[in-house]
């Protein structure tokens, strides 16, 4: 069954204000050494999907310079491959961006009907997982569905999660139910965002909305779809994670220090991204690192704890970091003591520096401070 | 205009390296993993990108495949152009005859067209053995410079080691007027690295007169260059005085993979003006866990360390579980080493499996652990064994 693979990059923008001032959603780095977006893409191309156009907004450069051509994906190709899709200005009305899921979509049509796939898989870049799409179109097309939605059990007990739709589903897991909620904290179906359905049906989805002026997915379309479309659920059993808030990228980056989270997210070494030259990482002889996630190219003579330190990291002699997330190039000065820190790209912190956050509230340092 | 290129650069690299016995038994010498990331042609191919020679030609006859496989298109170096770029020759079967390559020489006279596609001036000939950092650029200058027919790179040795070289006797502008391979009495320390910078013309009027003398072994060090000087050519010497090491013996590879431990190594493969390219692994990051314990060693990438590891360098995706301790050690990508392990003074080829309580190596020699051997729970291996697959099949 061959798909298409539609990523929206800057859906959750908003969410995310610090994280994305320079970048989109997409290009959050995320895991030591991945950005959001490689978690979708690689689940397509890991289910065989060879042609992923991805829906730009704005913001977009540090986007389009971590998946270059696509090759890192194997999707630099003659046919197909990865397509960038940026904004799509009318004349006369340049200014006037998309502002939802439907909105961007109509700016697409011609990607979309151009392509030769039946199917098609949406999915947006805020959420941290590993899943194959062809079960879920084997699923859809054994339901006889018009459209499938991917949903994950939210717990009681999980971090609630915010701006969340929720599915209700019978026992055959056919939808007969959305609704939305700002703060969910109780069980669940919370939808990942994650769609199935023909090629043709989205066409026609997107032309009835132009002439209805139609502007949301879910209220407009899904919404008032059940009843009148055959419309299923499809449950990830999988880890997932959304990175819904700065607080949600703290927990859910310190949640890979857990074995079975990060066996299965990683596992299979599934998971592709753009390949960086670093050099193997070096600890010192005053090195002493516990329970902590370290990518290449790393220097490490302090003590390092229950962190997860990115590409290119240097941690130097008397240094303490504890519960922190270090992102690409960070380096510490001697003597200094970082506690539930989130440092962006190139931060320097000088010599004997003392900084804390909390465990509920960490404190983020913006790319390229020095400090 | 005619599409043309400064320099091409030939390695060779179709070594055995039989030396270094299990550790080359599938794979050429130039393809043996070095320093957690790299293997040992990355050296050669990542100097000739960063000396601006963009054109290479990788030749390779024994057990070539994983050494392709490696190199593939020439991408991780930069090296996949459409006029130029890395390409892997190996022996192939021409309409009159079809030979391995006999020597050195041999190799380069068999793929002369290669080089004349390109219509190079000047012939870089390299070998795939050795670990450095060299400015190519520089050689290529002081041969233009010197208006010399062949310059050849040296560095000076210890007079005890002299006689492992070829030794170069020189005026003192640089000018050799003898060359002697492997002297039992050298009369100078300035050895030969087996990096020759050739004018063209002068190199294809040589190769061609070696092929035509049937007493010839066709080897550079041996006849190609020794002709040169009885001809009257200009040949200088180019004076290397960085790091250079050869790693054909156990002894050699393992010394120079602890070189680059250390707060100040001896020789640095993080330098970001001279970067070391290579294929990386796709592996998520490495994973040290509470217990855990590491010091003064280099890891990578996809390793999951639960015991204790020092001053050892460790390739991608091994994982070192509870209790189990390595020291002084070499291990290459995917090797398990299972609960209270004890690896001393050990290579461990790549996807080694080391049983429970299992102890390798001591305290003087070092043990090589061959590809995919699987050693039993508490087995013991001393230092100075070697240890492969054929041969546990022949025991059994």
């Amino acid at each position: 069954m061959k798909a298409l693979g539609i990523i929206f990059s800057n859906i959750h923008d908003n969410t995310l204000p610090e994280l994305v001032r320079k970048r989109t959603v997409a290009s959050i780095p995320f895991g030591g050494r991945y950005r959001l977006i490689d978690f979708t893409l690689s689940n397509m191309v890991n289910s065989g999907i060879d042609t992923v156009g991805v829906i730009t907004k704005r913001n977009y450069q540090s986007l389009m310079d971590h998946v270059g051509s696509g090759k890192d994906w194997d999707l630099a190709r003659k046919n197909g491959g990865l397509i960038m899709l940026p904004p799509f200005g009318v004349v006369g009305d340049i200014d006037s961006l998309y502002s939802s899921r439907l909105e961007a979509l109509k700016s697409i049509t011609n990607f979309i009907s151009r392509a030769d796939e039946e199917y098609v898989v949406m999915t947006d870049c805020n959420i941290v997982f590993r899943m194959s799409f062809d079960e879920v179109i084997e699923e859809h097309i054994k339901n006889n569905a018009d459209i499938t939605l991917v949903y994950t059990k939210h717990k009681k007990e999980n971090r609630p999660e915010t701006s969340a739709t929720v599915l209700t589903v019978d026992e055959d897991n056919k939808v007969n139910g959305i609704k939305y909620e700002e703060e969910l904290n109780e069980d669940g179906n919370l939808f990942m965002n994650v769609y199935v359905m023909k090629r043709s049906l989205l066409q026609s989805i997107i032309l009835d909305s132009i002439s209805h002026n139609k502007r949301h997915f879910t209220t407009d379309i899904l919404a008032s779809a059940i009843g009148n479309m055959r419309i299923y659920g499809y449950e990830h059993k999988g880890y997932y994670a959304a990175i819904s808030s700065l607080q949600a990228y703290y927990e859910h980056s310190l949640e890979l220090l857990d074995e079975k989270n990060r066996h299965d997210i990683f596992g299979d070494r599934s998971i592709f991204t753009k390949i960086r030259d670093s050099a193997p990482t070096k600890y010192g002889a005053t090195a002493v690192v516990k329970n902590s996630l370290i990518a290449d190219g790393c220097v490490i003579e302090g003590e390092v704890e229950n962190s997860i330190l990115f590409r290119g990291v240097k941690i130097a002699r008397g240094t303490k970091v504890k519960n922190c997330v270090l992102m690409q190039d960070t380096v510490t000065g001697e003597n200094v003591s970082l506690n539930c820190i989130i440092t962006d790209k190139n931060v320097v912190i000088r010599d004997r520096r003392i900084l804390s956050g909390s465990e509920n509230h960490p404190f983020y340092i913006g790319k390229g401070s020095m400090i | 205009m005619i599409r043309k290129k400064q320099c091409v650069a030939m390695l060779l690299a179709g070594g055995q390296g039989s030396r270094l016995y299990a550790l080359t038994n599938n794979i050429a010498k130039p393809a043996v993993s070095f320093g957690g990331k790299y293997r040992i042609i990355d050296f050669p191919l990542s100097n000739c990108v960063n000396s601006g020679i963009d054109t290479v030609g990788v030749l390779t006859q024994y057990q070539p495949l994983i050494l392709n496989d490696y190199i593939g298109n020439g991408q991780p170096w930069d090296l996949d152009r459409s006029f130029g770029g890395v390409h892997i020759l190996s022996p192939y079967q021409a309409k009159t005859s079809s030979d391995w390559y006999k020597g050195t020489a041999n190799a380069i006279y068999q793929n002369i067209h290669f080089i004349k596609q390109f219509n190079p001036d000047y012939v870089l000939i390299l070998s795939g053995d050795h670990i450095y950092k060299m400015d190519y650029s520089k050689m290529l200058r002081h041969h233009i410079h010197k208006k010399a027919d062949c310059t050849i790179a040296a560095i000076e040795v210890d007079l005890k080691d002299a006689s492992r070289f070829g030794i170069l006797n020189v005026k003192e502008d640089g000018e050799i007027y003898e060359f002697e391979e492997k002297p039992a009495k050298p009369k100078s320390t300035l050895a030969s690295m087996g990096i020759y910078i050739f004018s063209a013309e002068k190199l294809y009027k040589y190769l061609e007169e070696d092929s035509q003398n049937p007493n010839s072994s066709n080897d550079f060090g041996k006849d190609v260059l020794p002709k040169m000087l009885e001809s009257g050519e200009k040949m200088y010497s180019y004076t290397f005085s960085g790091y250079w090491r050869d790693v054909g013996t156990i002894q050699s590879l393992y010394d120079a993979n602890m070189d680059l431990l250390g707060d100040n190594p001896i020789f640095d493969v993080s330098d970001s003006n001279w970067v070391i390219q290579s294929r990386s692994p796709l592996s998520p990051p490495q994973y040290l866990s509470p217990e855990s314990k590491v010091n003064n060693s280099i890891v990578l990438s996809g390793c999951e360390i639960f015991g204790t590891v020092e001053n050892s360098v460790f390739s991608s995706n091994v994982i070192v579980k509870k209790g189990a301790v390595v020291k002084d050690s070499i291990i290459m990508s995917d090797c398990v080493i299972e609960e209270g392990a004890v690896i001393e003074n050990t290579i461990l080829d790549e996807n080694v499996s080391v049983g429970k309580k299992a102890k390798i190596g001591g305290k003087k020699e070092i043990a090589v652990v061959g590809r995919k051997v699987t050693i039993g729970d508490k087995v013991s291996i001393k230092g100075g064994a070697m240890i492969d697959k054929d041969l546990l099949k022949e025991v059994k």
